[in-house]
């Protein structure tokens, strides 16, 4: 019971000390490394994407078609290999590099799609679908209201 | 008034220490393959053991755990008189569902990861009361159960954190008994729930240190031993920072542990491994204990242990409130008892 008070009655110089040593004692993230991981995948997959979208416009597409057909193509091939159990690997020395593109967003769907078969496709992949790329979508709806907004009221 | 078999604040001396009979450990195909493989009475060549899900992968984890401990002392289900069993999913469903199948008395038990020091205790606690004979207590933890329940799902491509730990995939059990021949449980310390006000989930260690520390200072103080007095001061799965942190906080209390302190999370993977900062969950300490631990005791290696299991009380629900991660560790002390003889307590 003492100790408990002790704890309670230092408790924020107590927590605070602790933290300390808790900074002490965690390794620190290589961030060069990491950033330049992400700078390379991150960048692969755009390369990729221009290259299809390149292609696309010399078969004969208009911009916008070129856009979505590209759009269909890296998210299949993000899908198909997060199917294979590819794309988490990636993730694993890429972060933000392989999270942040369109692959990423598909890689979010599929991923809890794989993981909650087993309850259902109602309950299990259907309402599980977008628990990771959920807020995404709110938070790019948001913002596209935002700036539709601001469009409106300065044009 | 204290209870007569009260030692200090917060430890029981067991009049007639119960033996550990029998022990069964079932693992996965990567705890398998870590420093530890050859200790463990069954590696699966597979995490889903031809199961439909993970969760009843984890539950056959479990069930061949109880299995394998009957099998090594001889005994039916019907001889045990209790169970106790826990493990890491929400209502206990492994440690509930094998109960069904296995028809024991059951009494289940959420640690988190100190689930089975904690079902030891309690175990040991029932027979030197005089209220059970025999005791068979077990618990499971399932990498892939594990991180759809409180992490990301499998195939999510995030980077985990370098605090982050691996969950186990294993089982393992003990059989407890009045009478027998194998290592004694001799005194218990039932451990108190200790926050620092670690949140990051993804840095457990961190958050079970603090609770940890106290067990063995309290421990050690309720008993007035010294740390040379044990061979080995063992916890279950702080892996290497939660590790760190608690020789730090222990001898800032005055005790010097760090020539005999290890911890399971180190101990059973290999850094090669890519674990980050080592293995956790409930099967990490059921496992290691009731692998290496019994079977270097057994050999002679150790005489004396004070193992403690280590439990970050983590929920997804309250960490996304802001909570902090209370932590809590319980401790047993092991003796090797070669001679059999059914006395007083050991010391």
């Amino acid at each position: 019971m003492d100790n408990q008070q002790h704890l309670n009655q230092s408790g924020q110089q107590a927590i605070q000390e602790y933290q300390q040593m808790i900074k002490q004692a965690k390794p620190k993230p290589p961030v060069i490394k990491n950033s330049f991981w992400a700078f390379v995948v991150g960048g692969t997959i755009c390369i990729i994407g221009q290259g299809l979208m390149n292609l696309f416009t010399a078969q004969g597409l208009g911009s916008l078609d070129a856009s979505a057909a590209t759009a269909t193509v890296l998210v299949f091939a993000s899908a198909l290999l997060t199917g294979l159990g590819v794309y988490n690997d990636l993730g694993k020395f890429a972060g933000a590099g392989s999270i942040v593109p369109i692959t990423g967003f598909a890689n979010a769907m599929v991923a809890p799609a794989l993981e909650f078969k087993r309850e259902g496709m109602v309950f299990g992949v259907a309402a599980r679908l977008f628990s990771i790329a959920g807020p995404v979508l709110v938070f790019g709806f948001v913002t596209s209201w935002l700036i539709g907004l601001v469009t409106f009221i300065f044009t | 008034m204290p209870g007569i078999k009260k030692l200090g604040k917060q430890t029981c001396r067991f009049a007639n220490p119960p033996v550990i009979i029998s022990s069964g450990t079932v693992v996965g195909p990567k705890e398998g393959q870590g420093p530890l493989g050859p200790y463990f009475h069954r590696v699966c060549a597979d995490s889903l053991l031809g199961e439909a899900s993970w969760e009843r992968a984890e539950r056959a984890l479990l069930k061949n755990a109880f299995q394998l401990a009957l099998d090594s002392a001889g005994l039916q289900p019907k001889d045990i008189d209790v169970l106790l069993a826990g493990d890491l999913l929400n209502q206990i469903i492994s440690a509930n569902y094998t109960a069904r199948d296995l028809g024991i008395p059951f009494l289940g038990l959420y640690g988190a990861c100190s689930t089975m020091v904690e079902s030891m205790a309690l175990g040991a606690m029932l027979i030197d009361g005089g209220f059970a004979g025999r005791v068979l207590q077990g618990a499971s933890s399932h990498y892939n159960t594990a991180e759809r329940q409180f992490r990301a799902p499998a195939e999510f491509g995030n980077q985990r954190a370098l605090t982050a730990q691996w969950t186990v995939t294993g089982a393992g059990a003990t059989v407890l008994s009045a009478k027998g021949m194998g290592p004694r449980i001799t005194h218990a310390t039932i451990g108190k729930v200790v926050d620092l006000g670690v949140k990051d989930a993804s840095d457990m260690g961190s958050a079970m240190a603090p609770a940890v520390a106290d067990t063995i200072i309290t421990h050690l103080a309720d008993t007035g031993r010294k740390p040379e007095e044990y061979d080995l001061i063992i916890s279950g799965d702080l892996a290497s920072i939660g590790k760190a942190l608690v020789q730090q906080l222990v001898s800032k209390a005055g005790y010097e542990i760090s020539e005999i302190y290890t911890d399971c999370g180190c101990i059973i993977y290999d850094p090669t491994q890519d674990v980050h900062a080592g293995g956790s969950g409930c099967g990490c300490s059921a496992v290691v204990m009731g692998s290496y631990l019994l079977q270097e005791m057994a050999r002679g290696k150790f005489r004396r242990v004070l193992a403690i299991g280590s439990g970050a009380l983590l929920s997804p629900v309250a960490t996304l409130q802001g909570e902090s991660i209370p932590g809590i560790g319980h401790a047993i002390v092991l003796e090797a008892w070669p001679d059999n003889r059914v006395s007083g307590a050991g010391d």
